[in-house]
């Protein structure tokens, strides 16, 4: 199933390669679309997966040591994943090399490239200290440097949107942290579906009343993170209108935020798991997981896309009207093309990772 | 550990340094030269810019953005929403006393583009001169300069061309913006189209940096206003007429 997605968002990445741009929802507007939704998603759940090896690792809670490996393995296929789509949708992908050998160091793009890359290379390093037991002493200092390059990672890709002074809804500092509170949710979510999905559901007992409890304390910090980030733009960052019109506009966005994030995304998890629904089995965990990995693409689209759609000011206290959409809300409908593509980037994650977990011996029961 | 088990590790071990090296090398070793030919033949001895006053500037008229059009080369492709715009023009009304303003917008060619900033390859980029410029070569495509711009004066090529001018090199997947028409002012035109074309005199180039230029002369007596000036982005393009 992974690999029929995988070709068929290769499909979609090649016909827009092809034809260009315009076959997709994305125009002159809403310059960055569903790929780019799914790309940061993935980025920072592969930030957020790796959690689990650093708590035991880095913080020597050994109940979590047999799942560092599966840890490390979810966490760069999500990378793999993640900025596989966003490569497939840049307007020149046949650049790649331009991109890894011309930096702008001013650019906080360029840094996470080099971010990424890194992030990856130390992912693979820190699983050799798992598998093999002569590198077992290089295992605590790897995972140092692993949990710092992964906070700087997340915080490197909140501040591609908290650098842009140009728009309302993202110049605001709390967008990188916000992001690396984000991370341990939506990556954990993430580590617990591939788990389920692979672990014998008698293996899964063991583990499974821990990591569902971390799972809710993680959610509830991501939902408080977000408040304070909605409230602080609200009354303390001059950005009222924008938060008028992504909370309560008459667009899709507030149905997305409210409706999406806060009560399927958040509210419905925490109760399924405040009342441990179905004994926490696998099913159940599951349903649970892919309510927050869908509440949390919900949310970055109503951030990524609301924030564009939301028109700039030329001259304060001016509507303004123009050819070009100026001071218009800008619409915008993904493609299928787009969506294909994001799927894509979701399947090559898992297939990898499924890859991985076969080859390997990544599992906690695996000898 | 039998000798399989052996040759194995060895092998990921060998597979794994390769794969880490491939990842993080061309960050510390391949830095090939960056374009250092950009900004080669001009001098920041000048500073390029133009100076609108949006009284003169017509309701309707829109001879600046045709001008823009036809010098480089631009036309309608799969409509507005994402056909390159390089110029055009705003109407802005004021919400409490209805006051209505016309003015043209373009690339501001800013002394401090948000643009060159976040641009990861360099693409975006400003001559000694202070016109903003994309490196057509090196442009990946990322759209992030266009999330940056306060203005919205960049446009993405969203199709296939084939009628591209010479002087005027432009390419599917890649972005761009006006170039203040570069091509004229090194081949010593001193001029843009869209200031040409203008019917009203309400658009004026010159030199910013030259106390004795008439753009610094117009500016000393009558001022000048920056679009979202909080910003601080020192821009090239500068506004009479419009509210401090």
């Amino acid at each position: 199933m992974s690999l029929i997605l995988i070709i068929v968002a290769l499909f979609a990445a090649l016909n827009m390669e092809h034809e260009g741009h315009y076959i997709t929802g994305m125009d002159n507007q809403i310059v960055w679309g569903v790929p780019h939704v799914v790309a940061i998603f993935l980025i920072i759940s592969a930030s957020g997966a790796l959690n689990i090896a650093s708590i035991a690792s880095v913080f020597g809670r050994q109940f979590y040591t047999p799942l560092s490996r599966l840890s490390t393995v979810v966490a760069i296929t999500l990378l793999i994943g993640g900025l596989s789509v966003i490569l497939l949708d840049l307007g020149r992908p046949d650049r790649l090399l331009i991109a890894m050998t011309y930096f702008n160091f001013s650019s906080i793009f360029a840094w996470n490239i080099i971010l990424y890359t890194g992030f990856i290379g130390i992912g693979i390093i820190y699983l050799w200290t798992m598998l093999d037991w002569q590198a077992d002493k290089y295992r605590k200092p790897v995972g140092i440097i692993a949990f710092c390059w992964r906070l700087i990672l997340t915080a490197g890709t909140g501040s591609i949107f908290g650098v842009l002074v140009a728009r309302e809804a993202y110049d605001i500092v709390i967008m990188a942290p916000m992001f690396i509170v984000l991370s341990l949710g939506y990556g954990l979510a993430c580590y617990l579906l591939v788990m389920c999905l692979f672990l014998p559901e008698q293996s899964w007992q063991v583990f499974k009343h821990r990591l569902s409890r971390l799972l809710a304390v993680f959610i509830v910090c991501g939902l408080a993170t977000s408040l304070f980030y909605h409230g602080a733009n609200y009354w303390w960052f001059d950005a009222q209108a924008v938060e008028d019109f992504l909370l309560f506009g008459d667009d899709i966005y507030p149905w997305l935020i409210w409706g999406g994030y806060l009560i399927l995304g958040n509210i419905l998890p925490l109760l399924l798991l405040g009342f441990h629904f179905n004994q926490n089995s696998q099913a159940s965990t599951l349903l649970i997981s892919s309510l927050v990995i869908a509440g949390g693409l919900v949310h970055l689209y109503a951030l990524i896309i609301g924030g564009q759609a939301y028109p700039m000011p030329l001259i304060e206290g001016y509507d303004s009207t123009s050819s070009f959409f100026d001071g218009v809300i800008a619409s915008y409908s993904p493609s299928q093309w787009e969506i294909m593509l994001g799927l894509g980037g979701f399947a090559l994650s898992l297939f990898l990772a499924g890859f991985t977990v076969r080859v390997f011996r990544i599992l906690p029961e695996s000898k | 550990m039998n000798k399989i088990d052996q040759y194995r590790r060895k092998f990921l071990g060998a597979a794994s340094a390769a794969f880490v090296g491939i990842t993080i090398a061309p960050g510390i070793l391949l830095q090939a030269g960056n374009a250092a030919t950009a900004g080669q033949g001009v001098s920041d001895a000048q500073r390029w810019g133009l100076l609108i006053d949006t009284n003169r500037c017509e309701p309707g008229c829109d001879a600046c953005v045709q001008a823009c059009n036809k010098e480089n080369g631009l036309r309608s492709i799969h409509g507005p929403k994402t056909d390159a715009q390089w110029i055009r023009k705003v109407s802005l009304k004021n919400r409490k006393n209805g006051h209505v303003l016309n003015m043209p917008v373009m690339c501001q060619h800013c002394a401090k583009a948000p643009c060159v900033d976040v641009c990861p390859t360099g693409a975006s980029f400003k001559r000694a001169d202070g016109i903003v410029l994309v490196d057509k070569h090196t442009c990946i495509g990322c759209r992030y300069c266009m999330m940056a711009c306060p203005y919205k004066a960049r446009s993405f090529v969203h199709e296939k061309l084939t009628d591209q001018l010479p002087h005027a090199p432009r390419g599917k997947g890649t972005v761009e913006s006006c170039t203040l028409c570069v091509h004229k002012i090194d081949r010593g035109d001193n001029t843009t189209a869209c200031v040409q074309a203008c019917p009203h005199g309400a658009m004026m180039f010159g030199d910013l940096n030259d106390p004795d230029s008439a753009i610094s002369k117009q500016i000393k007596s009558l001022g000048s206003q920056q679009l979202r000036k909080k910003l601080d982005l020192d821009t090239g393009v500068r506004y009479q007429g419009i509210p401090v």
